[in-house]
């Protein structure tokens, strides 16, 4: 009857354990093909990339084609399934939940339920305060329906929607008696425009409790209002902060922001579930702090410390503001090259609100609201956010059993990457190596990992240790007889490849499932040397792997569909965004990329220094310039996936000369991870040089360029033609089952322009039939790697035909 | 070797064949007083050895003869690290009786019980003192962790530069003292926090808690006129009077309890500081034994004991039901808490969802319940709390002709502890 005293024991709305299980919104895209993670990625552009993990517009919302209903009292009442509310002392309670969806978005339905309450409300002299809560588990309100905005075909209806919910607001705002909303689980773009709108906010410290406001990830901007408030509440550093990076809050940070003015713990568990005891404890505080609000014991403003008063101050003078507007501004132009236009959209409302007043404030905000939503950017980024909810479903049915404890084969960069995001999730992982130095290095990385995880309080030293006790490093393959999945990450060699599936195979139990970590060697090669190649599949990660959201599985035609299943359900657990694709070699993403680093082989051969080659694809949307990508990537590595993948596609993959790869590796320059690839590394500068060596090898394979292809823009163009073929080829034939998996896993894995969408996005915004024209003018100058595939020439042949509807 | 099967009431009896009974013969404590108060300047292994004395004394029972003994204390003073060794060894205990201290929070003496029980039932030792202390007037505060690491490496410095270095690295964030953990190491959450999380959970209400606590404070004002805490042996201080009770027995009102703010979740929390068992300096102490070597010696044993962990384990374990017993002592941390636990047991929710059960335990019946009052009014020190339930239930069953009694205690750590005690003939 140990009841008291635990909260391990008496856990509440997660445990220790689903903290860690929590997927962060990260920044994907920023993060390159085995990359280190080294830049610092607060950049709007980079979170508009990728990362729309929770966002202000969910997916599930339903749309409600109804339109305006009958008013009539019978029928509104009969009507009203999304909020209703009830009286207790005073205190109206309205409780929102939407019956049609797991999660609350800002339906039609949903508004009009709660107009209806609300002027109800307001007509009954009794009720001295309000409180908005949410019956629903782990959401307050996810945001504004997304369909709601798809569906509007002009500008002008669009700024419609954001004026009504601007009106909506602004009522609660000046309403005669005190609002206060009773924040638990999810609270995002419109649904923490509503709660701002609100005079007081109380917020559980639940894991699932998050605040953000997310629009500028989706090409848009908060449009109800959340632009013209957040500055007031927050000041307007910290106003820009939140909205240009759409960052979450916890409630705790919340509280400190002066977001919310109380929070309140989670609760273990008592007589009942205790999310639905929380949600009540919940409505038991916010009624108490209403009826003070009533009663004038409570009191919404709070102290400002000297801090606040000094920043209210200087920006009280216009000069600073205009300076602030500025600097946030150039920052943004840095951030994004100008390619992205919410940020800027945002500023602007934002700018009008504060100097101008809030009529224009407001009417700023509705208009670039309606822009915004009509821009080929919010599309693309939509279409990603959409993409990687697909990603994130196991499409290939329930494991017959569930992977319960893993083992990882080689304690380099990727196993122990895949060993942390493993053990990280609760799953006793087994991390193998060869050495007791490996080993050592290994488990460094992996400790180092959650270690940095403690440090930003992400999670406790506690849940830290706990974590890492799943992990056991080893030297041999004891214990191996109980794994139900090994994955191999050692070298990328076929002969050791099939030397450790044969000592693996000797070990395991029948059902257990070997994958691979492998970049580029075909699947069924490294199947061939097994006794049962229907449970060998490929598991494609990402460096660094906790970071990089992506996982390409990969299937050969003799993979079960149990081995998948399970696969993909692993992947789903350590918090992966997957696509599933055919085998062959390079697989898809390997493939897109190994051309379009010839292609800037080629281009730097032609005397495009390697500084100009990364402005020019930085400037086209890649978050890493290409010459930088070679030294994240590692130039030996570039060799040997070019070279490997030369001799399998041919002509195709030429271009460059692999030979200066070669060269360089001689020299010793293999990339970042040597000091010296394209540019000079050291520790203490931040600005890199360009490796003279390297630019001595250049000059010595230099080619002349062809003056008519070789301006900056067809520079970038013959760079993404490079890429966008291959990848329409691999959906030609097959490796890809669609558009959507060959954008998200361009995006998230190689770093496609996010504000393009990915390859097939962008055929459809940019044009195949243009594409194909350029790659025309290429193939003319250099050759067959710029021949278009049949499925490009059958786009561009018909322009009704898109990817994506 | 079995105990007599004639008993006062016709339920059967918790011995097994082939098991010693395991019997309490005595339990005493020093009265527990609040902390800070006329115990201030003293240290833990003072009062330890005050109950060990007080246990000798009352018993008469010859020091050589005890084999062993158990002692629990949850903060440690550094200088007596094993206090059970300097408190034994102080009241004139033979140096031939080994002793080692337990610490297992809440529950550390109920811990030092269940080991002595241990022992006496293996046929390891016949006769073990078992007891706890707390001594929270003092608490061993320390440097930081990089003021202690600057003195360490200054030990090791052998010339005047690198001293000099070393002290020149002095920094005034260094010079911050470090407090023991007021919160749980592994949770970094405090008790009274978590005991106002778990009041939230079950839904007990600020009032349901201020009126657990003032029926315990009144219930404990009432034995203690009645002259029935007689577990209580006198303390001398030194330069000071001769304590004989204690000092935290307040019955207030609900008036001016409802006054108080709560203390740790602010502002809309329910546990208050008058809801709560406060801050305690006492020690406790019990002689346990077989029951045929008590008898050998021509003591008259007051109880069986029958210690394992948790209630319904327990009750399962020995085929008996909560109907059967005769007086209940739970340990009272926080009203709350003790609430939050009685409403746990009356839920079948909680049995099934949390306990793994498929139907509730049952809460036991008030008019049963913590009769002499709890933690919240005669205190808690920490580590003395166990053997004082366990010697007030034994005290109950007497004075109320009982035959079973249940002790159950919680603790920091997500643990519990709970124990069957059965009346002695008399």
């Amino acid at each position: 009857m140990a009841l008291m005293t635990r909260r391990g024991a008496g856990s509440a709305g997660g445990g220790p354990r689903s903290r860690s299980q929590r997927v962060h919104a990260r920044a994907l895209a920023s993060r390159v093909c085995a990359s280190g993670a080294r830049t610092a990625m607060a950049s709007a552009r980079v979170r508009a990339a990728g990362a729309l993990a929770r966002s202000a517009f969910s997916r599930y919302g339903h749309f409600s084609a109804n339109g305006r209903r009958s008013l009539s009292a019978s029928a509104a009442l009969l009507a009203r399934t999304h909020v209703n509310y009830e009286v207790k002392d005073n205190v109206a309670v309205i409780r929102i939940n939407d019956p049609t969806s797991k999660v609350n978005t800002l339906t039609r339905q949903l508004q009009d339920d709660m107009m209806e309450v609300l002027n109800e409300v307001w007509g009954n002299s009794a009720v001295k305060s309000a409180v908005i809560i949410s019956t629903k588990p782990g959401c307050f309100i996810a945001g504004a329906n997304i369909d709601m905005i798809k569906v509007c075909k002009s500008a002008e209806e669009v700024s419609k929607l954001s004026k009504e919910g601007q009106m909506m607001f602004e009522k609660i705002e000046k309403s005669p008696i005190p609002f206060v909303a009773a924040v638990n689980g999810t609270c995002m773009g419109g649904g923490l425009e509503f709660a701002i709108a609100c005079h007081y906010r109380v917020a559980t410290k639940s894991k699932k409790t998050v605040m953000a406001l997310p629009e500028v990830m989706l090409g848009l901007l908060p449009g109800a209002g959340g632009t013209q408030r957040m500055p007031k509440m927050l000041g307007l550093p910290t106003a820009f902060d939140v909205m240009l990076t759409g960052r979450s809050i916890r409630a705790d940070k919340a509280k400190k922001m002066g977001l919310v003015h109380h929070v309140i713990d989670p609760l273990g568990p008592g007589v009942k579930d205790p999310e639905e005891r929380l949600i009540e404890y919940l409505e038991e505080v916010a009624v108490g702090v209403a009826k003070g609000l009533a009663k004038k014991t409570v009191t919404v403003e709070k102290k400002k410390g000297l801090m606040q008063k000094v920043q209210d101050a200087v920006l009280g003078i216009p000069l600073v503001r205009n300076q602030v507007y500025k600097t946030v501004t150039q920052k943004v132009m840095k951030q994004t090259k100008g390619l992205y236009p919410a940020p800027l959209s945002i500023i602007e409302a934002v700018q009008a609100g504060v100097e101008k007043g809030p009529a224009e404030g407001y009417h700023v905000e509705a208009v670039n609201f309606g822009k915004l939503a009509m821009t080929p950017e919010s599309r693309a980024l939509i279409g990603l956010y959409q993409g990687q909810v697909a990603c994130k479903k196991n499409n290939f049915g329930k494991p017959e059993r569930e992977v319960k404890s893993l083992a990882v084969l080689g304690a380099g960069l990727m196993g122990a990457g895949i060993a942390q995001v493993t053990v990280d999730k609760g799953v006793a992982t087994i991390l193998k190596d060869t050495t007791t130095e490996g080993l050592a290095r290994g488990h460094d990385q992996v400790y180092k990992g959650l270690n940095d995880k403690a440090k930003k309080k992400s999670i406790t030293t506690f849940e830290r240790d706990m974590t890492l006790s799943f992990l056991k490093g080893q030297l041999d393959y004891s214990g191996f007889e109980k794994v139900d999945m090994v994955i191999e990450a050692v070298f990328e060699d076929l002969s050791i490849k099939h030397k450790v599936l044969k000592e693996v195979e000797a070990v395991i139990p029948p059902h257990c499932i070997f994958a691979s970590n492998t970049s580029a060697l075909p699947i069924r090669e490294i199947a061939a040397a097994s006794k049962r190649p229907e449970k060998v599949i490929g598991m494609h990660y990402f460096s660094p792997v906790d970071k990089m959201q992506l996982l390409e599985i990969i299937t050969t035609d003799k993979t079960s569909k149990d081995t998948t299943a399970s696969a993909v359900a692993v992947g789903l657990k350590q918090g992966k965004v997957i696509i599933v694709v055919g085998d062959g070699p390079g697989f898809y993403t390997t493939r897109c990329l190994a051309p379009t680093l010839v292609e800037g082989i080629r281009i730097l051969q032609e005397g495009v220094g390697p500084k100009k080659l990364d402005s020019l694809t930085t400037g086209f949307g890649f978050p890493v310039g290409v010459s930088t990508l070679i030294d994240e990537v590692g130039v030996d590595v570039a060799a040997h996936v070019a070279e490997d993948l030369g001799k399998a596609f041919g002509s195709r993959f030429g271009g460059g000369n692999v030979d200066v790869l070669k060269t360089m590796i001689q020299k010793g320059f293999k990339g970042r991870k040597s000091g010296k690839g394209c540019y000079v590394y050291s520790a203490k500068k931040k600005d890199k040089q360009v490796n003279s060596g390297t630019e001595e090898i250049l000059k010595a394979f230099k080619l002349t360029a062809p003056p008519a292809v070789s301006g900056d823009e067809d520079v970038q163009y013959r760079l993404v033609s490079r890429f966008v073929n291959e990848a329409a080829l691999c959906l030609q034939e097959g490796i890809l089952a669609d558009p959507v998996q060959g954008d998200i896993g361009a995006v998230f894995g190689l770093g496609f322009p996010p504000c393009l969408g990915g390859p097939f996005r962008f055929l459809d915004s940019f044009g195949a039939d243009k594409l194909v024209q350029k790659m025309k003018r290429y193939e003319d100058a250099y050759g067959n790697q710029f021949t278009p595939c049949q499925l490009l020439l059958d786009y561009a042949k018909d322009p009704s035909k898109k990817f994506h509807k | 070797f079995n105990r007599p099967a004639v008993l006062s009431k016709s339920k059967k009896t918790l011995s097994k064949p082939g098991v010693r009974n395991v019997v309490l013969v005595e339990g005493v404590r020093t009265p527990f007083l609040q902390a800070g108060t006329t115990y201030a300047d003293l240290m833990a292994h003072d009062l330890a050895r005050g109950a060990l004395q007080g246990l000798l004394n009352r018993t008469a029972f010859p020091k050589e003869a005890v084999d062993y003994i158990v002692y629990g204390t949850v903060i440690q003073e550094v200088k007596t690290s094993n206090v059970a060794r300097e408190a034994a060894l102080g009241a004139g205990f033979s140096d031939k009786t080994p002793a080692h201290t337990v610490t297992m929070a809440c529950i550390s003496s109920n811990q030092a019980m269940t080991t002595a029980v241990g022992l006496v039932a293996s046929g390891q030792c016949d006769a073990v003192v078992a007891g706890g202390v707390e001594f929270m007037s003092d608490v061993p505060i320390r440097h930081s962790r990089k003021m202690r690491k600057m003195m360490l490496s200054l030990n090791r410095a052998r010339t005047l530069g690198a001293r000099l270095s070393l002290l020149g690295s002095l920094r005034l964030s260094h010079l911050v003292p470090e407090l023991p953990a007021v919160s749980e190491f592994s949770t970094a959450e405090m008790m009274g926090h978590s005991a106002d999380r778990l009041a939230a959970a079950f839904g007990i209400s600020r009032l349901d808690q201020d009126e657990f606590a003032l029926r315990s404070h009144v219930l404990a004002k009432k034995a203690q006129d009645e002259g029935l805490l007689t577990d209580i042996v006198d303390f001398k201080v030194p330069g000071k009077d001769i304590v004989s009770k204690d000092n935290g027995i307040r019955p207030s009102t609900m008036e001016q309890m409802s006054k108080l703010k709560p203390a740790f979740i602010k502002p809309h929390g329910t546990v208050t500081a008058a809801n709560s068992s406060y801050l305690t300096d006492g020690a406790s102490a019990v002689l346990i034994m077989s029951e045929e070597k008590a008898l050998a010696m021509g003591y008259k044993p007051k109880a069986y004991l029958s210690p394992t962990y948790a209630i319904p384990k327990v009750l399962e374990r020995s085929g008996l039901t909560l109907a059967d017993i005769d007086a209940f002592e739970f340990h009272e941390a926080f009203a709350g808490q003790v609430l939050a636990n009685l409403t746990a047991m009356e839920s079948d929710w909680f049995a099934q969802n949390c306990m793994g059960r498929k139907a509730k335990v049952g809460a036991p019946p008030m008019e049963k319940f913590n009769l002499w009052g709890g933690s919240l009014s005669l205190g808690h020190p920490f580590a003395a709390t166990g053997c004082r339930l366990v010697t007030m239930v034994a005290h109950r069953l007497k004075k109320e002709g009982g035959q079973y009694g249940l002790v159950a205690a919680c603790a920091a750590g997500g643990q519990g502890h709970a124990m069957l005690v059965e009346a002695c003939p008399q």
